[in-house]
């Protein structure tokens, strides 16, 4: 996959990997977690107070199928709420994964080895809770398959020059391939469970879903080549996905939507507020599962650069979505900027300028990018602000139509926030299972990091 | 690598070695003394054994490619079929053939086909999933997935000769030579 390095230490902030590491101790510390640490009071607090937010999502989707949208905040002209909002924000945390395991590996990005198999997780989780958003939106959720062309008695099929069909098929093919390029990933690692596990329960388990793998030099060389076409096929995917989704935007002529910048801004936005999300939910793991050895410093320090990097094109896309409104000489885009800066919802924006601007700004000085709570509020405060950012694009290009007697006001209810934080529940709770019961560094690419174990001269 | 020949009393003859270097090292004095049928088990991908080995299978990327032109022959094709043939829809009188909106899905389905091809071809071009095989049956083999570097020349092969290949093997300086029972 990719060659053992050197490990740089001159840069002053610390190695990638802890001193006095060595095949047998990444390979026991990582599957210890999963093998052998007593599930701890924390964690058992943890997955509580998750699964116990994820029962938002559980009653606030029940209300809404029984009584339909209108339990929700969203009326006409403001059609598209906070599930438009959602699933925005949840696939674009999902983008930061597949851009950590597929494009970082194909640029040899081998820090990205210690935090590709939690990305990876994350982005699945991340998937999960969108995909949800749309179905939910929908009315009548149980129709849900007709999104899909299939041979039906109604002599129909689907509209597929809509973004909203294209959004399904990129949607469900990420899904689809994430799962994929995990498991993929995941098959060397299962075997060393499966090897290492003392119980019964654990053999069988893990010994099934390692599928027999052995180790054989042949196997890996089918695997490597696996690995590197699906991070190959994956790139153009990811980037594909988030592309579509501003589609759904772009392709329509409301103002403030209607804008060629749509697609490269919404993919920046998204691995901003992805790597974030990775740093939130990386921050904490690392600290309570004493993995500072295999997690480290640089990687924070490294993934807080990405932060600041893809939140300067968000920045950009900002400026430029200003500058459009008013070179266009459009009354409507010129109004639209207005109103979302001084209008009923002004407050959102300037908010998520100081979240998504300002905020990023501070990780241009390496102390604050070691400083590892400062980070830490840093990653929560861009991840409210993407949040924002997505409210601010949905709710104020809708809320003030064309003609003012269209115009309209959108306040989300308290089932908006139920299934909202419901999705954050379920998203956690996915979270806490998964540190539990599967690998969540990805061993066999840590073994590679080791620099002892590069095949040196031959030993006589 | 080769499946097992139940004739032969036992599976092969496997040392441990606990570098990389002295694998890469035992399995070139293996080709040069002539086996052939062998297989090395590492706990993560070992490049240099490709040459030394000769293992080169270039089928999952064909497969992918493949699979690739399928789904974007395919996906095309269902659009095409659906907006222009059955369900043909006059928008304004735009034309049925809409192909510039036709290529998100077009591209969806062929990264769709060619990722599955690539995980599900690898799976199955390395004869998995395989509930047994014997190189399990070797105790010390569970660190095959750990830290341990190992080399089974496989009863198969014609030089194979239980006493004279394992002397051979220990003569590689192993930590340890094990005969592979079925």
């Amino acid at each position: 996959m990719i060659e053992p390095v050197e490990l740089p230490t001159k840069i002053g902030i610390g190695p990638l990997l802890g001193p006095g590491q060595n095949l047998a101790s990444v390979s026991d510390k990582i599957s210890g977690v999963v093998l052998n640490r007593k599930t701890t009071l924390g964690w058992i607090a943890g997955l509580f107070v998750s699964f116990m937010l994820m029962q938002g999502l559980l009653l606030g989707a029940g209300v809404l199928f029984l009584k339909g949208v209108g339990v929700w905040g969203i009326n006409i002209p403001i059609g598209w709420g906070f599930a438009i909002v959602n699933f925005v924000w949840w696939i674009g945390i999902g983008h930061a994964g597949t851009l950590i395991s597929a494009i970082l590996l194909l640029l040899n990005q081998s820090w990205r080895n210690s935090i590709n198999r939690f990305a990876e997780a994350m982005t699945m989780f991340a998937v999960a809770c969108a995909g949800m958003f749309p179905v939910l939106h929908m009315g009548r959720p149980w129709l849900a398959y007709w999104l899909f062309p299939y041979p039906n008695t109604m002599n129909i099929w689907p509209q597929f020059r809509s973004p909203l069909v294209w959004d399904v098929f990129a949607v469900s093919t990420y899904a689809t391939i994430s799962l994929v390029f995990w498991y993929v990933g995941l098959i060397p690692d299962l075997a060393t469970l499966r090897d290492k596990a003392t119980k019964r329960f654990h053999q069988v388990t893990f010994g099934a879903l390692a599928l027999g793998w052995r180790g054989s030099a042949m196997h890996w060389v089918r695997y490597e080549q696996a690995s590197l076409l699906l991070a190959g096929l994956a790139t153009p995917l990811v980037v594909s996905v988030h592309t579509i989704v501003s589609f759904d935007f772009a392709v329509s002529i409301v103002p403030g939507w209607h804008t060629t910048i749509f697609p490269p801004y919404f993919v920046a936005g998204a691995i901003y507020s992805g790597f974030a999300m990775v740093l939130t939910l990386m921050i904490p793991v690392r600290q309570f599962y004493g993995l500072k050895d295999l997690i480290t410093v640089r990687h924070l320090n490294n993934m807080a650069k990405v932060t600041l990097a893809t939140g300067l094109v968000v920045a950009y896309g900002y400026m430029m979505e200003l500058f459009f409104s008013f070179y266009s000489a459009s009354t409507y885009e010129g109004f639209m900027m207005h109103n979302r800066m001084f209008g009923p919802y002004g407050g959102f924006y300037w908010a998520l300028i100081t979240c998504n601007i300002v905020t990023p700004q501070f990780l241009w000085s390496k102390r604050v990018r070691t400083n590892v709570p400062i980070l830490f509020v840093i990653s929560l405060i861009v991840n409210v602000g993407m949040w924002l950012e997505r409210f601010v694009i949905v709710v104020t290009s809708l809320h003030r139509d064309f003609l003012p007697s269209s115009w309209g006001m959108y306040y989300p209810t308290v089932w908006d926030f139920a299934v909202f934080f419901g999705t954050i529940g379920l998203f956690l709770t996915l979270i806490f299972l998964f540190i539990r019961v599967l690998p969540m560094i990805s061993i066999f690419e840590i073994r590679m990091l080791l620099p002892a174990q590069r095949v040196k001269e031959p030993v006589k | 690598m080769t499946e097992m020949a139940p004739s032969s009393a036992i599976y092969g003859v496997m040392a441990e070695f606990e570098t990389p270097g002295q694998l890469v090292e035992a399995c070139k004095k293996a080709r040069a003394e002539g086996y052939r049928r062998m297989d090395a088990y590492t706990p993560y991908p070992v490049e240099e054994l490709h040459d030394v080995l000769h293992l080169h299978d270039h089928r999952v990327s064909l497969f992918v490619l493949l699979a690739g032109l399928f789904g974007a022959a395919g996906g095309y094709s269902l659009l095409y079929y659906c907006s222009a043939i059955s369900y043909p829809l006059n928008v304004g009188g735009r034309p049925l053939n809409s192909i510039p909106m036709f290529i998100p899905i077009t591209f969806e389905c062929t990264i769709l086909l060619a990722g599955l091809t690539a995980a599900i071809g690898m799976i199955v071009l390395n004869g998995l999933p395989k509930p047994y095989h014997p190189v399990f049956n070797v105790e010390r083999f569970v660190n095959a997935s750990r830290n341990r570097f190992f080399l089974c020349i496989e009863s198969t092969d014609p030089l194979f000769d239980r006493d004279g290949t394992a002397r051979f093997l220990e003569s590689l300086d192993p930590d340890e030579v094990a005969e592979v029972a079925h």
